[in-house]
């Protein structure tokens, strides 16, 4: 029989406010093996604990139940005060009296008798567990981060320089992502290109960095520490380590009409192509969807031209198992479509463009090397409109665009209002807002600047349509301030596209058993307080694949990712969790079910002798869990239809025995 | 006071809007094709209905200057349906109870001699004290 010790929290007023705390504490003191029963202001408190060791010793106790907060604040704190006292931390159990119960009930009397069943059924648990002790796990001294943009860049280097082994896998044929596209990065005005080429350089020199590029991520398995990951190398029909990317084949390829991906198709490359020329790694790719001799094996001007030797039409994918201790999401956003919203006539005219080409129409390795003009007829714009909030604080519309606020827009637009002021004085330029946010460092000074020293045309209100009339563009908005209709004869409008998780983020949560919110972004650990850890163990979240942010901000997040991956591959060893499978091998008939559920592979058969009757003995197929790889999940025990598998610390007859304190 | 709010509330739940939604964007009015024809445009609906401002809406033409086109209800990013309130603010004015809307002396110059005799009756039927 156990002998128990119940502690009842008030958390201040949180639980005592809702719950009466000391009937709570008496009603408890009369269940089966309870030998006392306490309440205290805050049992989490250092006076706190030290009344749950006085009690274990005083009274001798085998097993205590603490009636607080979520086990998922406090569990680990009740645990190690046990433990400190000489009880086996797998002896506690937690009742949560507070988010499910005081939290979320009004009325006293219910709240305080929900209370007192929750109590109960954690002693009805305490009464059959069993001390546990937790085994030990290796950890591979190896990062993998995936996604090569800024977010993955930094994350790489800071893991690197502090001497770990680090791949990166970028699905496109060279790193550097979105900021590679843009021109200019608010509110400094540094050249984007500038400040990021040195950083993708150190990538590529860094010893401890591989990078495996024009590659995705296909399998994951395995646990913190232990990842085993499958690498998918598409053919690039180059050889990435012969190609001395001096760009002949690009110049030389006679396909031409290949839309320009990199320019967000407002110009053509060739089939063989480097998408820019501070690409890493420099290496050309063909686009095996246009290329002449992959289609139809009528070409070869590349392999001809190429003086290295590195083209090689029979490439075929490949595919790099790797061993990894700590993997790290950094796969980065994307504008959304503008399909949907016809008001704006982005697929009538071209000169309805995003940012992210205004972005490419800015740049002296754009296509128009650096003069704004239109896209439909490369004349110069003289009256330019921007339209914010295109698809982002729609609610309406889950379809059409986001219901988040994009983040980024409003700081851009000032942006790209100022340069073209800047640059083209002759120039009127509108910028239409529902409203301003410019939170941050010189920030809203940035955007006062393009009002009062550059003379852009702030109006409060939002553009309804966009209707093309010859040359024209005519935007018809309204001014709120004014409490006018708009008519404006644009050149050019510019809309602030929301932005979204980039699309191979979703499958690559459901490899690696990581959890996203409704809009597809990584969701955190805890929101406060755990902001770049995904709640799987062992993966990282880095940039804005866990939310919309600004370079500085991702470059924090990335640094922070980097810190936890290092503390985590910097432990030789971790501590499992012993509440994992276990197999009754005379109950188990080996019917590999369980083997069949299991996510992590940790299940495996082996034919064992047992003594049958008659002094025979009998060859049986039993399943054996390798408690290193198990993670407790509890699918097997389900699965079993023998009722062979069992949980350690939740095991079938402790659930049923809560489920029967609950129904008592 | 309570009897605008009474005429607010019922505005709204007659139209189904809750203009609470409303973030003050104005595209509603941006992209209103009679704004120029109102005294009243679309996002000012919603925020005077909202604030219990009622009383210019009934006496203003503004009522019957919307197309009804659903432009704005089709744009609205928060779903606020702008025409909707416009039609039952409409429809607070014409089915006010006991006011006497047509009268027979005003229907000489409304004559139509395309107009059904039906029409006429009915008219009276719905309009008449």
């Amino acid at each position: 029989m156990q002998r128990i010790g119940v502690f009842v929290c008030w958390c201040g007023s949180n639980i005592a406010g809702t719950v009466d705390v000391v009937k709570v504490a008496e009603a408890l003191k009369n269940e089966p093996g309870v030998v006392h029963s306490a309440n205290y202001q805050y049992m989490c408190s250092q006076a706190g604990q030290e009344l749950i060791k006085q009690a274990i010793k005083e009274h001798n106790l085998t097993g205590i139940v603490v009636c607080s907060c979520s086990p998922r604040m406090h569990e680990q704190t009740f645990r190690k005060t046990a433990a400190a006292a000489g009880l086996n931390p797998y002896m506690v159990e937690i009742a949560n009296i507070r988010e499910q119960c005081s939290w979320i009930h009004k009325d006293m009397a219910e709240g305080t008798e929900k209370a007192i069943v929750l109590g109960r059924t954690a002693i009805a648990k305490v009464n059959l567990n069993a001390p546990l002790t937790p085994g030990e796990s290796p950890v591979t001294k190896r990062a993998l981060v995936i996604g090569g943009g800024i977010a993955g860049i930094q994350t790489a280097l800071d893991i690197a320089d502090a001497g770990f082994e680090v791949d990166i896998v970028e699905k496109k044929p060279t790193i550097g992502g979105k900021m590679a596209q843009i021109d200019k990065t608010f509110p400094t005005l540094d050249c984007a290109a500038c400040i990021l080429t040195p950083k993708m350089v150190d990538v590529a020199q860094h010893e401890k960095i591989k990078i495996y590029s024009y590659s995705e991520v296909v399998d994951v398995k395995g646990f913190v520490g232990n990842f085993d990951v499958t690498i998918k190398r598409k053919a690039r029909y180059v050889k990435e380590d012969v190609c001395t990317g001096c760009g002949l084949c690009t110049e030389k390829c006679p396909m031409k009409k290949v839309p320009n991906d990199f320019n967000l198709g407002m110009d053509n490359k060739r089939a063989i192509y480097i998408p820019f020329a501070q690409a890493v790694p420099k290496v050309a790719t063909i686009d095996a969807d246009y290329c002449n001799m992959l289609k139809n094996g009528k070409c070869g001007v590349c392999a001809k031209v190429c003086t290295a030797n590195a083209i090689d039409y029979t490439q075929k994918d490949e595919f790099v198992e790797e061993k990894y201790g700590a993997i790290v999401a950094a796969t980065g956003f994307n504008p959304i479509s503008m399909d949907k919203f016809d008001e704006y006539a982005y697929s009538q005219s071209k000169d309805v463009i995003t940012s992210l080409e205004f972005e490419r129409l800015m740049n002296a390795a754009g296509p128009t090397a650096g003069k704004l003009l239109r896209p439909s007829d490369g004349k110069h714009p003289h009256t330019l409109v921007f339209v914010q909030c295109v698809g982002s604080r729609c609610a309406s519309c889950a379809e059409k665009g986001k219901e988040y606020c994009s983040k980024i827009c409003c700081m851009y637009t000032a942006k790209h209002a100022m340069l073209t002021r800047d640059k083209y004085p002759d120039t009127d330029v509108y910028v239409f807002y529902i409203d301003v946010r410019t939170p941050g460092k010189q920030f809203d000074e940035f955007y006062r600047r393009a009002v009062e020293e550059y003379g852009v045309h702030y109006i409060k209100g939002m553009v309804g349509k966009v209707s093309p009339e010859g040359e024209k563009l005519i935007v018809q908005g309204s001014d709120l301030i004014a409490n006018k209709q708009l008519k404006i004869e644009a050149d050019l409008v510019v809309l602030a596209a929301a932005i979204e998780p980039d699309k191979s983020a979703r499958p690559l949560a459901t490899m690696l058993t990581a959890s996203m919110d409704t809009n597809d972004f990584f969701t955190e650990a805890h929101p406060k307080l755990r902001p770049v850890e995904s709640p799987t163990a062992g993966v990282f979240l880095s940039g804005a694949c866990q939310g919309p942010k600004d370079f500085p901000e991702t470059v924090s997040q990335a640094g922070a990712a980097a810190s936890k991956v290092i503390g985590l591959l910097s432990k030789d060893k971790l501590t499992g969790n012993p509440c994992v499978a276990h197999s009754d091998e005379m109950m188990c008939n080996g019917c590999s079910s369980c083997e069949k559920v299991c996510p992590y592979g940790a299940i495996t058969y082996a034919d064992k002798e047992f003594r049958g009757p008659n002094r025979t003995t009998l060859i049986r197929r039993v399943a054996q869990v390798n408690e290193a790889i198990c993670q407790g999940c509890g699918c097997c025990t389900v699965a079993c239809p023998s009722g062979a598998m069992d949980l350690k610390g939740f095991a079938s007859k402790q659930i049923m025995a809560e489920v029967d304190a609950i129904c008592k | 006071m309570e009897n605008k709010q009474n005429v607010c509330n019922e505005i709204i739940r007659r139209s189904g809007v809750n203009p609470r939604k409303c973030m003050k964007c104005g595209k509603c009015s941006g992209t209103c094709p009679a704004y120029d024809e109102m005294e009243y445009h679309p996002h000012q609906f919603v925020y005077m209905v909202e604030t219990g401002d009622i009383e210019p809406l009934l006496k203003s033409k503004s009522i019957y200057r919307c197309l009804s086109c659903f432009a704005c209800i089709d744009r609205c990013p928060r779903g606020v349906e702008p025409a909707k309130i416009v039609e039952a603010v409409r429809l607070e004015v014409v089915r006010q109870q006991g006011n006497n809307h047509l009268k027979p002396n005003d229907l000489p110059e409304m004559l139509d001699v395309d107009l059904p005799q039906q029409a006429i009756v009915s008219a009276f039927r719905k309009y008449t004290k």
